[in-house]
């Protein structure tokens, strides 16, 4: 083979490209309608709870949600409790989803790719957008919850699970672990949405595949039957946030919690790879 | 193998997971500088080569080298200096052109962002988009999209543009401008390899030809010696009475494949000189309407080649 001249790529570049999947994916108008859908959540539950207040009905409800009048800080708990079965895996599923189907279905993955873009990296940066994606749409939630928790109820001290109240400073914090822990808890199902995203060139597709797995997860996770193989299902941990409302969180739920988003994301994240990197574009 | 070649592939082949054979074993030639026709009805294979010649698809076998480096390993290194078109223009539609430009070049890890909107806006004037530069991807019309898709593939000088039907859904001045562009660029000592179903519309421009056709590349090389290899044929219109008379003239004169059809009669010249024809026939009282000496088309020999018609897809 005759000597080719290579070509070096700039400082910076990666980032140039990352901005621009930023810009792309949060300026898309789609994607600004469904975080704005997320942020309506807290925003109605604490309308609606207002209003039923000194009703009585007040105090009552599932989960945190009874404990919200009394605390606007569990505003921001109750909505992500309700979010997460449903709400929350559908929008991070539209998004990582469509990460790669959609630029194939538009037929510009074929020009990023004769740029060219390398595929790993096209991969990496996409992945950058789609986490950028959930971790917006937690944090949607979590602002929108919290202002609207504070106008409605008030902030105070915390009431925890086991009956202690801890001052307000270390309440916002217990509140901001708990959203954090909810953001990372989101991120194997981004591997799962991204790993599905290269598989077709129909975004629908790979979103409703994406949005079925947290579903069916969550599903078999309620049959005692299956026991044995909970532990592994990606939503088996979700809920377990509710740690940080212990006194005494048990460090090893999350960390268990944390170590399967981690073995969800390295298999998924592998198998993209291998997909992607290796398949005929013919869109 | 690939010196003063820009592309050029040894038994490149695609086979489908369907079992069906998108390109049999074809070796490209494009010589550094030329303007090569890559010519063949549609579903003979033109795109899927070119696909495999920018990495996009694999080769079941067979090797591709663009700009002297083997893809797809060398993509990063040579696919900077290539611009392409590839099966019509795809952007975001919510985008506008220019922004669909910007994310092209912000992509492109060897470009220099601080150039990124000159050159940009210089490619969007080249091809006529300038003012439409600020409407939305979905408002433009079909013509507009292919330009904007020209625009991408010159938004950095380039040694080599690779460009799949760039004609498609132009009106015939847009063609005619997409045909002067071709030959501007190559003026400039742009390589240019350029695919159409429509011979007429860029065999003008070429200087080198390839024809497919059902996978396989049925000729290929410099478009003048192509056309020379067709006989020159030439045709006599004479008034009812003589359409004999001349025939007999033309038959003693040695010239073959005598024809007539109406009052026109014609035949294969051969190494008789024209002017011998006209005096012979004036010379033997017959009638001459009109005289015509004509080489076939690169048309007429392609379906002298394949026995078909051009545009039929197969």
């Amino acid at each position: 083979m005759s000597l080719v001249e290579t070509a070096t790529p700039r400082r910076g570049s990666l980032l140039r490209l990352v901005r621009s999947e930023l810009r792309l994916v949060l300026g898309r108008r789609r994607n600004q309608v469904l975080l704005a859908g997320l942020a309506l959540v807290p925003l109605l539950l604490g309308t609606v709870l207002f209003l039923s207040q000194d009703t009585a009905l007040d105090g009552q409800g599932p989960g945190f949600v009874g404990r919200v009048t009394s605390n606007g800080l569990f505003l921001v708990v109750a909505s992500l409790f309700l979010c997460l079965p449903f709400l929350l895996p559908l929008t991070i599923g539209i998004a990582s989803g469509d990460a790669i189907a959609g630029e194939a279905s538009a037929g510009t993955l074929r020009y990023l790719l004769t740029v060219p873009v390398a595929r790993g990296r096209l991969l990496a940066v996409k992945a950058v957008g789609a986490l950028t994606f959930a971790a917006a749409a937690v944090a949607a939630i979590a602002v929108v919850g919290i202002v609207a928790g504070a106008t409605f109820f008030g902030l105070r001290g915390i009431t925890l699970l086991s009956g202690t109240t801890v001052p307000l400073g270390d309440g916002i914090l217990r509140i901001a672990a708990v959203v954090v822990y909810v953001g990372l808890s989101m991120t194997g199902l981004v591997a799962v949405g991204l790993f599905f995203s290269t598989l077709t060139e129909v975004p629908v597709g790979a979103m409703a595949a994406t949005v079925v797995t947290a579903i069916v997860c969550g599903v078999l996770d309620q049959l005692p039957q299956l026991a044995a193989i909970a532990p592994a299902l990606l939503t088996h941990h979700w809920l377990d946030f509710a740690e940080f409302l212990r006194l005494e969180p048990d460090w090893g739920v999350l960390g268990q919690g944390l170590a399967l988003q981690a073995a969800w994301v390295a298999i998924f994240g592998a198998l993209a790879w291998s997909r992607f990197t290796t398949a005929d574009v013919s869109s | 193998m690939t010196d003063g070649l820009a592309i050029s592939t040894d038994g490149l082949t695609k086979r489908f997971r369907s079992g069906q054979v998108a390109v049999a074993g074809i070796g490209l030639h494009v010589p550094r500088g030329a303007v090569y026709g890559f010519i063949g009805p549609n579903g003979s294979g033109k795109t899927t080569t070119i696909r495999m010649l920018l990495g996009l698809v694999r080769p079941t076998s067979g090797r591709a080298f663009l700009l002297g480096g083997e893809m797809p390993g060398a993509g990063a290194d040579v696919l900077p200096r290539v611009g392409a078109l590839v099966e019509g223009p795809a952007f975001h539609p919510y985008l506008t052109g220019s922004a669909n430009l910007a994310r092209l070049d912000a992509s492109d890890a060897t470009a220099d962002p601080r150039t990124a909107r000159t050159r940009a806006g210089e490619a969007l004037d080249r091809v006529g988009l300038g003012a439409a530069a600020g409407k939305p991807y979905r408002q433009y019309s079909l013509g507009m999209k292919q330009r904007l898709g020209l625009a991408a593939a010159l938004l950095r000088p380039r040694e080599l543009l690779v460009l799949d039907e760039p004609t498609n859904g132009l009106d015939p001045q847009g063609t005619r401008e997409v045909r002067n562009l071709v030959r501007e660029l190559a003026e400039n000592g742009t390589t240019v390899l350029v695919s159409s179903h429509l011979l007429a519309e860029i065999e003008q421009v070429c200087s080198h030809i390839g024809i497919m056709s059902g996978g396989h590349l049925l000729l290929q090389g410099d478009r003048a010696e192509l056309t020379s290899r067709g006989l020159p044929r030439l045709s006599v219109q004479t008034s009812t009475d003589h359409v004999g008379a001349a025939a007999e003239v033309l038959t003693g004169l040695g010239l073959t494949d005598v024809q007539a059809t109406g009052v026109t009669v014609s035949a294969l010249l051969g190494d008789v000189p024209p002017e011998k024809v006209s005096a012979a026939l004036v010379h033997a009282g017959i009638d001459l309407l009109g005289l015509e000496v004509r080489r076939p088309n690169l048309e007429q020999i392609f379906v002298e080649l394949t026995g078909e018609g051009f545009d039929v897809a197969r």
